[in-house]
């Protein structure tokens, strides 16, 4: 036997006390959902978790209302001191209840458990500690002295973190004195339920939170809900596209985090072992799962083939399988759905010319899983080098300048993240000047922090969320024309105004 | 070294390298080359290794892994004959309560205490075998290495002729530290030759580079280059006497280099992390790191070794409760 064969590890579902159905979270408690309810499964063994509601146009408007009372009688007269003191009760159940987090989050997502519980949870925990401090600052947040509240947000995230887009997206909504309808993704609505209890367990006012599961058809009664006074959506292009046809015209604000197709430029006096780790934790990093994942590897010609032998070689050590084990490094692709378009966009791109290689894992036999795949001879206009993958695919092209590879990075439609590889810091800080993407890692990749806001240039949306700008996406200055309540008369073209600077940039 | 034609000479394959003599302008331009350590991302790497979770079986089988790598050490100005045979009994029974635990990979003491060790080992004395336990001896003016480069041979060859396997040297850090890439390398080459024993064949030489002293990253990334070019056959962190000791990222960062000189020459070179691993935990640590960089061949004693002294009775209780279900207490197993 070798040594390498570690000894399964599995992390214990003991810890959790889940229901066998999970109802719609409205104005503080579980309530039934009138949608057809719908499973939610483990995609690493296919096997039913829970069966959870599903929420139709009513309520939708249940939910919106219960947000709209819990703002106008509590939430918005309430000081930010108190506030804070809720955010940061929060924050502490979820440290309390972290391991329980990270069980259900592999669970439910498929993300290895290291992950789940080494970064996905103490971020989440993170964020309402960092948010829970600001709530009695808001003077200081960059919107004007004294600025309010935008008034009910309506919050979409999607399922590759579940539970950390959940934090992001209501920690500074609730710090800036907001109420929210929240919509999980519908593969991965588990840890949005859970925190739902949390939520109780906080004694949270009634309706402050409000939480609705369902589809898109659930995610379109919200968004175009008209007692929503914004719109905070992170997920694919294409819908953000669709949301922000949906509001034009309406009052509504709007954030959009969408895709991306992140540049990783290594330059030849990059200290190579740790870029080896950056490529992998860029790409591989929740099984590619990441909408600023490096999914495009720009390497100097020159060191091209010994960057790939030693990736190739790295690859081999990670382990795929059970996300619940603690020494797995690549989880399950989190639906059959996504697994079918990380395979589609596979084939094109070795029908387009591209070289294929795979990691040698053994596949479990149940549940959607893709082995950690490289693509070399990939040029800019092959698919696998424009499409976001949002899977383990990583594409190798080369640039000889930096000018060159400065070019290529910003040669997306895209511009969420970007990353620079080099031990020359005048470098590093010339190139970052030039890339037009929203994050950029040097040395290092896929890093957070709730200090620092994240966002996009172009397709990759628009908003910051994290840090004082990600508060600010929640405030409005003191006495500004924009009605609380949605008014259809309201200035109509100020958001689609906003949109279009911040895609101009 | 200047006469070329004696035997006295650094690693062939150096030669290769360079194309030509190892003079101290081609040593710098090929150590300062060499791409650069990134601090934050070692030492991510490194606590990411760290939280591998070895249970069960695999336990068990890294506790025995990790006795048989251990050089079982004392290293202290008031050693004497009857501490090192105390020593050395230990190293040949580890635990007395159970005869299946495996020995020791070698004991390591001062050169003067060589022939007390090699004496009380008899027949269990690897004598220049794979099997057996080695005796490794510290030379060189240990732990600081302020001797001239006679004494330090003669410290050298002394243990050698006593009976030691193995070398424990000392680099430079002086030197190196002010650019003097040359005479480390010099040194280190004229040590490996004290190593010779009459019927030509060499006491394994390792180098210690004392990381603690070389402070950086990309200090201990040349050194170990370095050390390799001019012959060393293990490469050691620390004489154990400096704080910060072996570190895990250090050792990673030394295994990286050992699996690049392995890539470019086919050679395969030992680590020896040394200092300051004192339970099993960390241990498993170090042999999760050896295998995932350079792979599981390497957890082998020829090629990786554990410079400890108090490690050795926590892997035992370790091994105890595994084997019994229950932890004992530092009263079940024996001092040395």
């Amino acid at each position: 036997m070798s040594f390498l064969d570690y000894a399964p590890a599995p992390e214990s579902t003991a810890i959790l006390n889940l229901k066998s159905d999970y109802g719609l979270f409205i104005n503080g408690g579980f309530v039934d959902g009138h949608g057809t309810p719908f499973s939610t499964i483990s995609p690493a063994t296919e096997k039913t978790i829970a069966t959870i509601a599903s929420a139709n146009d009513e309520d939708v408007d249940r939910a919106v209302a219960a947000a709209r009372r819990a703002y106008d009688n509590t939430w918005s007269r309430m000081s930010g001191s108190d506030r804070g003191k809720y955010l940061f009760r929060i924050a502490r159940l979820v440290q309390e209840r972290a391991r329980e987090l990270a069980v259900a989050e592999s669970l439910d997502n498929g993300k290895p458990i290291k992950e789940s519980r080494d970064v996905d949870v103490p971020l989440v925990a993170a964020w309402f500690f960092y948010y829970a401090g600001w709530a009695d600052k808001l003077d200081y947040a960059g919107a004007g002295a004294s600025p309010t509240a935008l008034g009910v947000a309506g919050q979409i995230i999607p399922w590759n973190f579940p539970l950390l887009m959940l934090a992001w997206k209501i920690a500074p909504a609730l710090a800036a004195g907001n109420t929210v309808v929240l919509k999980p993704a519908e593969t991965t609505p588990l840890t949005a339920l859970l925190f739902a209890e949390i939520l109780q367990q906080a004694d949270l006012p009634a309706g402050v939170v409000n939480i609705v599961t369902g589809a898109g058809s659930t995610g379109a009664a919200l968004v175009n809900h008209p007692g929503v006074n914004k719109i905070a959506f992170t997920g694919s292009t294409n819908v953000g596209r669709g949301i922000a046809k949906a509001i034009a015209g309406s009052d509504k604000r709007v954030t959009l985090e969408l895709g991306g197709k992140a540049a990783n430029i290594v330059f030849d006096d990059a200290p190579i072992d740790q870029a080896i780790e950056g490529i992998v934790n860029g790409i591989f990093f929740n099984q590619g799962h990441v909408c600023c994942a490096g999914s495009r590897l720009l390497v100097q010609e020159n060191i091209h083939d010994e960057v790939v032998d030693r990736l190739k070689e790295r690859l081999s050590t990670l382990r795929l399988g059970d996300p619940l084990d603690k020494n797995t490094d690549i989880g399950a692709v989190n639906s059959a759905a996504q697994l079918e378009r990380i395979k589609t966009l596979s084939d094109i791109g070795e029908n387009e010319g591209a070289e294929r290689w795979s990691a040698d894992c053994v596949i479990p036999s149940e549940g959607f899983w893709f082995p950690p795949t490289i693509f070399t001879n990939v040029s800019t206009s092959h698919r696998i080098a424009r499409d976001e993958v949002f899977g383990p695919v990583l594409s190798v092209l080369t640039f000889r300048t930096p000018a060159e590879a400065i070019a290529k990075a910003n040669n997306t439609p895209y511009g969420l993240s970007a990353g620079i590889w080099s031990d020359k810091g005048s470098r590093i800080l010339a190139v970052a000047d030039k890339l037009r993407a929203g994050v950029i890692w040097a040395n290092t990749f896929n890093r957070f922090d709730p200090a620092s806001p994240f966002g996009g240039y172009k397709e990759s949306g628009y908003g910051r969320e994290g840090g004082r700008h990600g508060l600010a996406a929640y405030l409005k200055p003191e006495g500004s024309a924009r009605a609380v309540t949605a008014s259809p008369a309201a200035d109509a073209t100020d958001s689609t105004i906003t949109t279009s600077k911040e895609a101009a940039k | 070294m200047t006469d070329t034609h004696k035997a006295i000479a650094p690693r062939p394959t150096a030669l290769e390298l360079f194309d030509g003599p190892v003079t101290d302008a081609n040593l710098r331009r090929y150590l300062e080359g060499i791409p650069g350590i990134d601090a934050v991302g070692l030492e991510q790497r490194a606590a990411g290794l760290g939280t591998r979770s070895i249970k069960t079986t695999s336990k068990k089988r890294a506790l025995d892994t990790i006795i048989g790598l251990i050089d079982l050490t004392t290293l202290e100005g008031a050693d004497t004959p009857g501490k090192v045979r105390s020593l050395v009994a230990k190293a040949v029974t580890p635990d007395a309560s159970d005869p299946s635990t495996p020995r020791v990979a070698a004991v390591c003491v001062y050169g003067d205490m060589v022939p007390y060790a090699v004496e009380a080992l008899g027949v269990h004395h690897a004598k220049g075998t794979d099997s057996g336990i080695q005796v490794a001896a510290v030379a060189t003016a240990f732990p600081s290495g302020r001797a001239s480069l006679a004494i330090k041979l003669s410290d050298t060859a002394d243990a050698v002729d006593a009976g030691a396997d193995e070398i424990d040297m000392v680099i430079d850090r002086g030197a190196f530290l002010s650019g003097r890439y040359g005479q480390v390398f010099d040194e280190i080459v004229a040590v490996k030759e004290a190593c010779r024993r009459p019927d030509g064949s060499y006491a394994h030489l390792k180098v210690i580079l004392e990381t603690g002293e070389l402070n950086t990253y990309d200090n201990i990334r040349r050194a170990s280059w370095l050390a390799i070019l001019a012959g060393g056959d293990f490469i050691k962190t620390s004489t154990g006497k400096v704080a910060p000791a072996a570190t895990l990222p250090v050792t990673l960062l030394m295994l990286e280099v050992v699996r690049d000189w392995h890539r470019l020459t086919g050679e395969k070179i030992g680590v020896k992390p040394a200092g300051g691993i004192r339970t099993s935990k960390d241990a498993i640590k170090y042999l999760v790191t050896v295998a995932e960089t350079v792979g599981e061949e390497w957890l082998q004693p020829h090629l990786f070794r554990f410079g400890a002294s108090s490690l050795l009775n926590d892997v035992l209780l370790q091994r105890q409760k595994m084997t019994t279900g229950h932890y004992s207490g530092a009263d079940y197993v024996t001092i040395d």
